[in-house]
């Protein structure tokens, strides 16, 4: 469904992104991890058209991200880091809107609306003003906002920032269903491993630009020798906070670890 | 072209909705035809140019608008901050097309905000010319989309509010104050005259004087082939600069 070869990017001589290559399957939930300013969220920028790379290759839903993008953008859906809501406009107008910008025929677009605000518990709130939601609420209508127009796949950058536990647990269990009910694939990227691990069939985890390790959330902590998924990852990224410098101990460790997948 | 329509539409709904907005920037424009209008209405007539609220008020409407225009066409930095933005440029929609809605929304909010100092200044004291109110309601048009464009254009090379008060101080606030709303141009130095020349918005206030008030200082038509010009050139310039937008 995704597919990434040798994707690099830079910015003024930084390399944020660092020839990094993977696949996501069809219907598959795969998580995107990596410490902050990895170069997770470039990744996404790029694979979502938003952002041109400097070299490689990325096609998603077989096609082109970077000849083909109004193709690429009909079969995508996201969620951004950030909130991304009209907070002026009411939770059905944003939604309306998000449908007539992709070109859902108002009598469809009706009909999934209702389906997806039911599905996120917000239908009975649905003429109110977005601004007086909660963050769980605005989060799961952004989310039923990235699916109105049956993308194949959908992209959510850390969905769970900054919500209580118990939210946290009701959008990964909506992601969970989506992904059973309605097939999506799913790419997601969060600081919560243990959580990741949970949903995720795969897992990529990114540092500082390059993918250093990629699998099933079993098999990076085999590789790794650890029992939890937070020590592989910190293992693999190391202790160092992230807009430090990292050791040459550091690079070595993930020179070593470079995957070859 | 239901985009470009949802795109205006939402900037209409955000606009009707922000009562302080709208009480908020008919104060500003009042303040000035009271304070102004009466203030220095008999020093005006004593120096036998007229009834100065017939002068004054064509430029004030012209500055309602300015200030709306221009700050609906930088709300798109405050779109890139909250991620609004981000919303539409991953649509599969082209970035004129949301360019054009924009503008055509912004403006027309500014056009209304004109449309309502141009009904305050009338129990003031204003007396417009209701014959060639289609023309003057061109000329509100065309000086709200020019300010709309041209905010788009600044908003789209500013990457935060931060440069928002450095634009108004040293681009919005000359613009307006070297226009001739507040004052004649026939009788200022030679060096103004060039300046006013060279403002945009000159001609936006002197076709609004010379169809609902006084009578033209370049000519109605010169105006309306200037302003009209400028405007399409800044559309243009506005579209490029936002078809260039990274997040």
């Amino acid at each position: 469904m995704i597919k990434v070869k040798d994707l690099i990017k830079k910015f003024n001589g930084f390399t944020a992104v660092d020839k990094i290559s993977f696949d996501v399957n069809k219907g598959e939930i795969f998580a995107f991890l990596g410490p902050n300013g990895a170069g997770k969220t470039t990744t996404i920028k790029m694979l979502t058209t938003l952002l041109s790379p400097t070299s490689g290759q990325i096609s998603l839903n077989g096609y082109d991200v970077l000849t083909q993008p109004d193709k690429v953008r009909r079969s995508f859906g996201i969620v951004f880091q950030d909130q991304s809501l009209d907070e002026e406009l009411t939770a059905l107008e944003n939604m309306d809107f998000h449908g007539v910008l992709y070109s859902v025929p108002k009598e469809i677009r009706k009909e999934r609306i209702e389906e997806l605000l039911n599905i996120v518990e917000l239908w009975d709130r649905r003429r109110e003003y977005v601004k007086n939601f909660s963050g769980g609420m605005k989060r799961r209508l952004e989310i039923a906002r990235g699916l109105l127009h049956h993308p194949k796949v959908l992209f959510l950058d850390e969905p769970t920032l900054g919500l209580d536990p118990q939210t946290r647990k009701h959008i990964w269990s909506y992601i969970v269903n989506l992904n059973k009910k309605e097939g999506i694939t799913i790419f997601f990227t969060t600081h919560y491993i243990e959580e990741a691990g949970k949903i995720a069939e795969r897992i990529a985890i990114i540092n500082q630009g390059k993918i250093v390790i990629q699998g099933s959330p079993e098999e990076l902590m085999k590789e790794t020798g650890t029992t939890l998924l937070e020590d592989a990852f910190i293992k693999l990224t190391g202790h160092n906070i992230r807009n430090e410098q990292a050791s040459s101990a550091d690079h070595m460790r993930m020179m070593r670890r470079v995957h070859k997948h | 072209m239901k985009i470009i329509y949802i795109l205006w539409l939402r900037q209409l709904k955000r606009y009707s909705r922000s009562r302080a907005r709208i009480v908020g920037s008919i104060g500003q424009p009042l303040l000035f035809l009271v304070a102004l209008g009466f203030g220095l209405g008999p020093v005006f007539e004593n120096a036998g140019e007229g009834n100065y609220l017939q002068f004054l008020s064509p430029g004030i409407i012209a500055m309602s608008i300015l200030f709306t225009a221009v700050f609906s066409g930088i709300e798109i930095i405050w779109d890139r901050q909250f991620g609004f933005l981000k919303e539409t440029l991953v649509a599969p929609v082209s970035r004129l097309e949301i360019m054009i809605g924009r503008t055509l929304g912004g403006a027309t909010v500014a056009f209304f905000q004109g449309l309502i100092v141009f009904v305050i200044a009338i129990p003031l004291g204003f007396h417009p010319n209701f014959f060639m109110l289609p023309l003057g309601l061109l000329f509100m048009l065309l000086i709200a989309l020019f300010f709309t464009a041209l905010g788009t254009a600044i908003a789209s090379v500013l990457k935060d509010m931060q440069g928002f008060q450095l634009i108004m101080n040293f681009i919005i606030m000359p613009t307006f104050f070297l226009s001739g709303a507040l004052f004649p141009i026939n009788s200022l130095p030679s060096m103004f005259k060039i300046v006013l020349a060279v403002n945009p918005l000159a001609y936006g206030i002197d076709g609004l004087r010379g169809t609902l008030a006084s009578g033209a200082h370049y000519g109605i038509g010169l105006d309306f082939l200037v302003l009209g010009t400028v405007t399409a050139l800044l559309l243009v310039i506005g579209s490029y600069l936002f078809s260039k937008i990274q997040i």
